[in-house]
């Protein structure tokens, strides 16, 4: 029993510091009212800043961008990550290890990087543009890059890998002799797998979308360096809020609305994942 | 028999479930000791409670007479050959025997010797540079035997002996396992759930059924005298008639058939082994019973005749096979048995 | 089969959208053209320009810093409760604990961020520490960061290492201590190091969380990057990048092969 506190006693103490209390902290301040001193609030029991939110079509909108930006990411890595994951399941077991390798070494390879990428692509006198030009078949340079266009590629080149993850595993898991039985009870390929592979697989396209969903749903980088400067999105509002404006309590009011608004796909989230 | 290891009254709870109630047992030196059970008997906590693996919530656990319920496994004269033979991935199968000794502080010229004492004991001389994913099953099998007898406990723990083996290694297995039990004189204590394996190996079997025991005793005895339904039912598929005791006898009503024989009182069922009954070719009066053959399978050595009596009741009839061919699906036939192989059950 | 053809072809175009930017910005690193992404023929300057900008030299070499003491710390504290929540059963609060370690998988970086930010300004006017913010605020959140994903790889780990093995360990007269020295540590080593790299390449990828908590002496490389994009795109960051691909590339090849999975 000793042996077990010194183990948990160093990890619930960090854990207490820097995970419970800063939750704590940011409700408590998203309570406070804003000051003009250092630190910019005075501690309260204001809810100000969370009636702003509701009153100011600026905030709601925020989250209406967010909602609907990550949801069209969310949704479109899922459609290009599916097929994908399906390609790897099949491949030889030799192979796969080559392809999963392929699909996940951009990740590590860093996201601004990849955003810089995109950006040199994208821009005026970009790559695309360039090529464009060269072929003929533009002669003025398209305009791409802070575009939503743009912004959504980005985030689906960011988000893609972490979308096919968990398809290609329920695909691997799939009993093969069920795509047999249906086969021989008289299903051709696409009723087979329209009837047995989609739903078999429904809970893991579900995950695979949270998955993606649920961190687009805050993101500031790419909309702030690839989207129009009209994408307010939640992430990048709070961003503002808080290095622009010094309001402090409003930008803990939109952090803590934003969690609220995640607790359900978060919640969601873990049950799929806890299923066997 | 001097008692090696005694349980009194061992209780233990995991959550709402008993998983043992209050179980008392005595196992005696060099005794070859085997837990029968379903799954959920209580018969694998039992095991790892003796190993220290799990603390009872009460009772006491005595070794030579030393209630050991609270020492640590690693402070025990016991070992465990685990399911899974827990091999450890990283070490060769000399390091993998020479963990104990390690722990005990052994010198290095004695360990050397033991551990190849103890490889040569299980046939796996030469092993000792392997690692354990290059052994067979039945070999990994062996060096977690060498790595617990390496130890010399006074009292081994097999959990599952020969459930990870193929049907063809586990007849040869269970004889090595006798040979060396003899050869170490150490007390074998077995956990399986197949009965045949539990009957074969062991000088005394207990059955465990919700954390009680059922029945303890040599097999012959409770393969033959099961004291209870479930223990009848248990051990290789016996009839199980249900009925009324009276004077010297036992009427079964459903079956309308009358056993006679020495029938307590307090009897509520017989069991009555298919190798028990013949079919005759006449008889009446108690001990004999008329029936339709519903379906006969082959067996190889017998056949076994499923014979429905009326009222829901079928018995099952071992047939040898030097008892002539046995009779055809649907004919009439007559059963009989002696009063001596009738079977009361008192629960 | 065309639906074969099909799946094939999706796959080898979601691999190339995935890929190509990537190359692309490799290959015009080594282009003398002062814009980017345009071939001028090949040249080195870029990666001598690069190595002149103390600003990024001194972030980067930050940032290494930071990521090394992060990890460290990652797996200390993901180690130990990865190991809890494998090993210890259901110890009181095991649910809190657990949702308490995940927290920083699932929570937005502007919320983990700002909240961690929070914490320093109050830990500061209650305790005088820290004493502003800058590199250790940004390891302190980032070893946080790590120690959710650590302590993720480790339960997975443990999980699919025959328990009894400990048992067995004991059984032979090891102590916890001795059996978690001679058995579970070397079982999980290969995960532990797995463990180590994400949360270091985690750290390394940062800008979000650090921007919140760090301070005016504390730029990180990707700080110092996200400046930068932000005013525009320099052939300098298609060196930067070329040199952390091929490094990364580097560091991956050794992960793979200690990770390598053993048979038996």
């Amino acid at each position: 029993m000793r042996n077990r506190l010194a183990v948990l006693l160093p990890a619930w103490a960090w854990l207490l510091i820097f995970v419970a209390a800063p939750a704590g902290i940011l409700g408590a301040i998203a309570l406070a009212e804003a000051d003009p001193g250092v630190p910019p609030f005075r501690l309260a029991w204001s809810t100000a800043g969370f009636a702003m939110l509701v009153a100011d079509d600026y905030y709601l909108g925020a989250f209406l961008t967010a909602l609907r930006v990550a949801a069209t990411t969310a949704g479109l890595c899922l459609a290009i990550a599916y097929p994908m994951a399906m390609g790897i399941a099949r491949a030889r077991p030799d192979r796969r290890v080559l392809l999963l390798a392929l699909l996940m070494l951009p990740f590590w390879t860093g996201f601004l990087l990849r955003v810089g990428a995109w950006i040199g692509l994208l821009r005026d006198e970009g790559w695309i543009n360039g090529l464009l030009q060269g072929l003929g078949i533009t002669d003025a340079p398209l305009p791409m890059l802070y575009t939503e266009g743009a912004m959504l590629v980005g985030m689906v080149h960011a988000y893609l890998p972490f979308a096919v993850l968990p398809l290609f595993a329920a695909l691997l898991r799939l009993d093969p002799t069920l795509l047999e039985a249906a086969a021989d009870l008289g299903a051709r390929p696409a009723i087979a797998f329209l009837t047995v592979t989609l739903p078999a697989t429904a809970p893991a396209a579900a995950a695979a979308f949270l998955l993606v969903f649920i961190p687009a749903a805050g993101e500031f980088v790419i909309p702030e360096l690839m989207g129009p400067s009209e994408a307010n999105l939640v992430g990048r509002v709070l961003w503002q809020e808080f290095f622009q404006n010094r309001d402090w309590p409003v930008a803990a009011a939109l952090a803590v609305a934003l969690l609220v608004l995640l607790l359900v796909p978060i919640r969601l989230f873990q049950r799929l994942e806890a299923r066997p | 028999m001097t008692a090696l290891l005694r349980a009194e009254a061992i209780t233990k709870r995991f959550g709402p479930t008993l998983a043992l109630d209050a179980l008392d047992l005595e196992i005696g030196q060099g005794e070859f000791f085997a837990l029968l059970g379903g799954s959920g008997s209580g018969k694998s906590t039992l095991l790892r409670i003796i190993a220290g693996f799990e603390t009872p919530d009460s009772g006491r656990l005595l070794l030579d007479g030393t209630d050991i319920a609270a020492t640590p496994p690693w402070a025990r004269p016991v070992n465990m050959m685990f399911q899974s033979y827990a091999l450890f991935p990283h070490m060769s199968v000399a390091d993998n025997v020479a963990y104990g000794l390690r722990r005990a502080g052994a010198p290095k010229a004695e360990a050397a010797s033991r551990i190849a004492t103890a490889l040569a004991m299980v046939g796996l001389s030469g092993f000792e540079r392997r690692r354990p994913h290059e052994l067979s099953g039945g070999q990994k099998q062996r060096v977690a035997l060498a790595r617990s007898l390496v130890m010399r406990p006074r009292l081994l723990l097999l959990d599952e002996p020969l459930g990870a083996l193929d049907a063809g290694l586990r007849e040869r297995t269970g004889f090595e396992l006798r040979a060396l039990q003899r050869e170490t004189g150490a007390a074998f204590v077995m956990v399986t759930h197949d009965q045949e394996e539990a009957l074969a190996l062991a000088d005394r079997v207990a059955l465990l059924d919700g954390g009680r025991i059922a029945q303890v005793g040599p097999p012959r005895e409770i393969y033959e005298r099961p004291a209870s339904r479930f223990v009848a039912r248990f051990l290789g598929a016996a009839n199980v008639l249900e009925g009324r005791a009276a004077q010297d006898r036992f009427d079964c009503p459903d079956a309308g058939i009358t056993c006679a024989g020495a029938i307590p009182a307090d009897t509520v069922a017989i069991a009555l082994r298919p190798e028990r009954i013949r079919i005759a070719a006449a008889g009446e009066g108690p001990n004999t019973a008329r029936g339709i053959v519903q379906d006969v399978a082959f067996r190889g050595d017998d056949s076994l005749v499923l014979v429905d009596l009326g009222g829901g009741t079928t018995l099952r009839v071992a047939h040898p096979e030097e008892g002539g061919p046995p009779p055809a699906r649907g004919a009439a036939v007559t059963l009989a048995w002696e009063a001596a192989d009738v079977v009361p059950l008192a629960s | 089969m065309t639906r074969g053809r099909f799946v094939r072809a999706a796959l080898a175009a979601g691999l190339l959208f995935l890929w190509l930017p990537i190359l692309l910005l490799v290959v015009y690193a080594f282009s003398a053209d002062r814009i980017p992404f345009q071939w001028g023929g090949f040249s080195l300057r870029w990666f001598s320009a690069l190595a002149a900008n103390e600003r990024l030299v001194e972030a980067a070499l930050l940032s290494l810093r930071i990521a090394a003491g992060a990890a460290t710390l990652a797996v200390l504290i993901g180690g130990a409760a990865g190991w809890a929540l494998a090993r210890f059963g259901p110890f009181r609060g095991r649910a809190v604990f657990g949702a308490l370690i995940g927290a920083p998988l699932v929570l937005p970086e502007v919320v983990t961020g700002l909240s961690l930010l929070l914490l320093f300004v109050a830990l500061e006017t209650a305790t005088g520490w820290p004493q502003g913010r800058g590199a250790l605020t940004v390891l302190f959140a980032h070893a946080t960061l790590g120690a959710a994903f650590v302590a993720v790889v480790i339960q997975a780990r443990l999980a699919e290492t025959d328990r009894s093995l400990e048992e067995a360990a004991m059984d032979l007269g090891a102590t916890p201590f001795t059996a978690f020295r001679t058995v579970t540590l070397p079982l999980i080593a290969p995960a532990l190091t797995a463990g180590w790299l994400l949360a270091f390449t985690l750290s390394l990828d940062d800008v979000v969380i650090a921007s919140f908590v760090s301070g005016p002496a504390g730029t990180t490389l990707p700080m110092a990057l996200f400046a930068m994009l932000r005013l525009g795109l320099t052939p300098e960051v298609n060196a930067l990048g070329a040199v952390i691909v091929l490094g990364v590339g580097a560091m991956l090849a050794v992960a793979a092969l200690l990770l390598r999975p053993r048979r038996g």
